[in-house]
């Protein structure tokens, strides 16, 4: 893959976490590149999925800051903004590594309520769409047919628009989630193992999709996954976190060749640290 | 012995004869001492008397009716299974045909509704106890928005209720404000209320947000008993003005200047006509409350109060301000109840803090719960059994309560979702007059 460099949309510097005495990011910096595919890996309570609640909002880091260039709206601080205003204002949008979807809603209401913010000025704040005014009804039915052809056929879930989310199978509650991600507009989609649980034809087609919506509709993909063959044939650059530290960083053929990730990953003990260290 | 058979599986003729059989025997023992002997006063002496004719006659009443208990439970499970299998198939059908016998029933109750008064024109009782169940079912639909759609379990919805009576009380004796001057205002007294309420627990989940709201229902009822100079403590607000008809009173003598509703239309004056009006209103009232709540609940609000309810993590993650969500349905609910209470107030024409309290809450929470959290049919059902069992348990004096609490959990027993639970989505892609089938998938 030769892509052309391309600037920063997001820039992580120095950001710390600590919760009592424990700190589960130390001194975490990393650029994440507009357009492209950045998968972040490491071992279980690496600090991965702390690392997206920083982001998101969910968490305020101790220390540290979060830039994000917005294509349009100009420079915000993420770590200033509460997670509704993350995802509203600067588009970051994230999903979660246990599936949270709205499981007695259908698959066509998950995505509507993703465009709650949209929805709820056309309908005026509910004034409009009380007495069932044009402008409003045009609106939802815009929102639908938008939700229609761009997600529900594309993620191949139109014949289930009108089941209970939490009714459907897991591969397909992965889907719903990413769809119901994409329908908040991302300019940054933070996907937590969003191929955890799915088969090899599953993951073969999530990888499909994520280079779409990269190539196709240049949204940034910041990918936490442990399943190798999503990472390694989609990511174009790949950080590599152990016990809160950035490791490695670099492409998907550097780091599997990294000793320090092989070592995170395999684990050695104390002495062949050491040798190791001094060979490398 | 495993001659009283337990089977899981449907038993064969011969082995329920034996089964019968068995049971009778068991019958035939206990019965001996219990039927088959007798004593009797001989003259003084105690003899012992045989019946066995009553005992055979019981024995057999045994064993038929055991052949029947197994035949039914044969039947029943061979009924569930059918349907297990069928289940799959025809969710999506049935789940449409549920909605409508829901509408078909609806319908039928609102006309029902409407008729009542007509066909008990004469009779009191039942127009005051229907009269009773719409207000229930005002503050079921009001609290529905709350726990059922937003999933805020709220035990103090009470307060709101006595806040916007009142409101009405205070704004009409003290100011003379009319009902209808009144009516917005208590609303919007009621609203702000639930705002201020909402604040403080926004973070609130759960078990803690149901302990706040409930201190929250005591402390509005208290501050009215003790708060004197103000509401008249525990004695209560009376002599509230009664609705009138677009100016019309139903009083027996015109007031000075105005007319009465029985003048005005040259009828022979009537209590009757002020409790059947009193019953229109509230029907008109509580119409006007399904309305707003059924077709918030198609709006991106209403969308969001039941994300809400379903995950409100998620909710943040996409870009929603749970808090506005959590504020607006509290003051909607909030404003309904208040609603309520202003017409409670005009009703009784006296109001006390006796009226409002936590028991008042259990019920209202106790008919969203048992109609089926978020089912606004549901909440009709619940509010008319759980108006009409005490008052057909009045026949049964201190057994009254018992009977109230046992026919709770029978329900909540046979219907652990409540008595409909099926929820109808608030937009289909069907609907929207495209076939589906034209459609294919890239």
């Amino acid at each position: 893959m030769s892509k052309t460099p391309t600037s920063t949309l997001l820039s992580v510097r120095n950001l710390t976490m600590r919760f009592g005495g424990l700190t589960a990011i130390d001194d975490l910096s990393l650029e994440v590149p507009a357009g492209r595919i950045t998968g972040i890996i490491g071992p279980n309570g690496a600090g991965k999925t702390t690392l997206f609640n920083c982001l998101t909002g969910f968490y305020k880091p101790t220390t540290g800051t979060l830039r994000l260039a917005h294509p349009t709206r100009g420079e915000m601080r993420l770590e200033a903004l509460p997670s509704h205003r993350v995802a509203r204002d600067a588009q970051v949008v994230r999903t979660f590594q246990n599936i949270r979807l709205f499981p007695k809603m259908t698959v066509l209401e998950n995505l509507i309520v993703a465009q709650h913010n949209v929805l709820q000025r056309a309908s005026k704040f509910s004034i409009a769409g009380l007495f069932k005014l044009p402008g409003y009804r045009q609106a939802e039915r815009e929102a639908i047919e938008r939700d229609d052809a761009m997600w529900l056929q594309r993620l191949k879930l139109e014949h289930l628009a009108d089941d209970a989310a939490g009714d459907l199978p897991y591969g397909i509650q992965r889907r719903i989630e990413i769809g119901r991600a994409l329908c908040v507009d991302p300019v940054l989609l933070c996907l937590d193992e969003p191929a955890a649980g799915l088969n090899p034809r599953e993951s073969a087609e999530l990888n499909e999709l994520l280079l779409y919506l990269c190539g196709e509709m240049g949204i940034a993909i910041l990918l936490i996954e442990h399943d190798m063959s999503v990472v390694m044939n989609v990511s174009d650059h790949i950080g590599v976190i152990s016990y809160g530290r950035k490791i490695a960083e670099g492409t998907p053929e550097h780091v599997k060749h990294d000793p320090q990730v092989i070592k995170a990953y395999l684990g050695e003990d104390e002495e062949e640290e050491v040798t190791g260290g001094a060979t490398a | 012995m495993s001659a009283v058979v337990f089977a899981r599986h449907a038993m064969t003729p011969a082995e329920r004869l034996r089964d019968a059989g068995w049971v009778a025997f068991v019958g035939l023992i206990l019965g001996i001492p219990l039927v088959g002997l007798t004593t009797v006063d001989v003259g003084g002496r105690l003899g012992v008397e045989t019946r066995f004719g009553l005992l055979a006659a019981a024995v057999a009443a045994v064993f038929a009716g055991r052949l029947l208990l197994r035949w039914a439970i044969d039947q029943a499970r061979n009924r569930k299974q059918d349907r297990d299998r069928a289940s799959t198939a025809t969710a999506a059908d049935r789940a449409h045909g549920a909605q409508r016998v829901v509408n078909v029933l609806g319908w039928v109750a609102l006309g029902a509704s409407i008729a009542l008064p007509i066909v008990f024109s004469d009779n009191r009782y039942v127009v005051d106890t229907a009269t009773t169940v719409l207000i229930y079912v005002m503050l079921g639909w009001g609290l529905n928005v709350v726990v059922g759609l937003a999933g805020l379990l709220d035990l103090g919805y009470v307060a709101f209720y006595a806040v916007g009576a009142y409101s009405y009380a205070l704004l009409s004796t003290q100011f003379g404000w009319s009902f209808w001057e009144a009516l917005p205002v208590s609303g919007a007294m009621a609203a702000t209320f639930g705002i201020l309420l909402g604040y403080p627990i926004l973070r609130l989940r759960g078990d803690y947000l149901a302990i706040v709201t409930l201190g929250f229902g005591e402390i509005v009822r208290i501050i009215l008993v003790n708060w004197t100079e103000f509401s008249n403590g525990p004695n209560g607000i009376s002599s509230i003005p009664r609705p009138s008809f677009f100016g019309l009173d139903f009083s027996r003598s015109a007031p000075e200047g105005g007319q009465t509703f029985a003048g005005f239309f040259g009828l022979e004056f009537s209590p009757m006509h002020r409790l059947i009006f009193l019953y229109y209103l509230i029907l008109v009232l509580a119409l006007l409350t399904h309305a707003f709540v059924s077709r918030l609940r198609k709006l991106p609000v209403g969308r969001a109060w039941e994300a809400l309810r379903e995950d409100e993590i998620a909710c943040q993650a996409m870009g929603m301000n749970t808090t506005n969500i959590k504020l607006s349905a509290f003051a909607i609910g909030a404003m309904l109840g208040g609603f309520a209470g202003v017409f409670f107030a005009a009703r009784q024409g006296f109001i006390s803090p006796e009226s409002f309290t936590f028991t008042e809450s259990a019920i209202i929470l106790a008919i969203v719960v048992l109609g089926g959290m978020g089912s606004q049919m549901g909440v009709v059902l619940a509010a008319t059994l759980l108006v009409l069992i005490p008052e057909f348990g009045r026949n049964f004096a201190e057994y009254r309560m018992l009977l109230f609490g046992l026919a709770m959990v029978l329900i909540m027993v046979w219907r652990p979702g409540g008595l409909l639970s099926h929820r109808e989505p608030t937009v289909r892609l069907n609907a929207l007059g495209k076939a589906s089938a034209t459609k294919e998938a890239a």
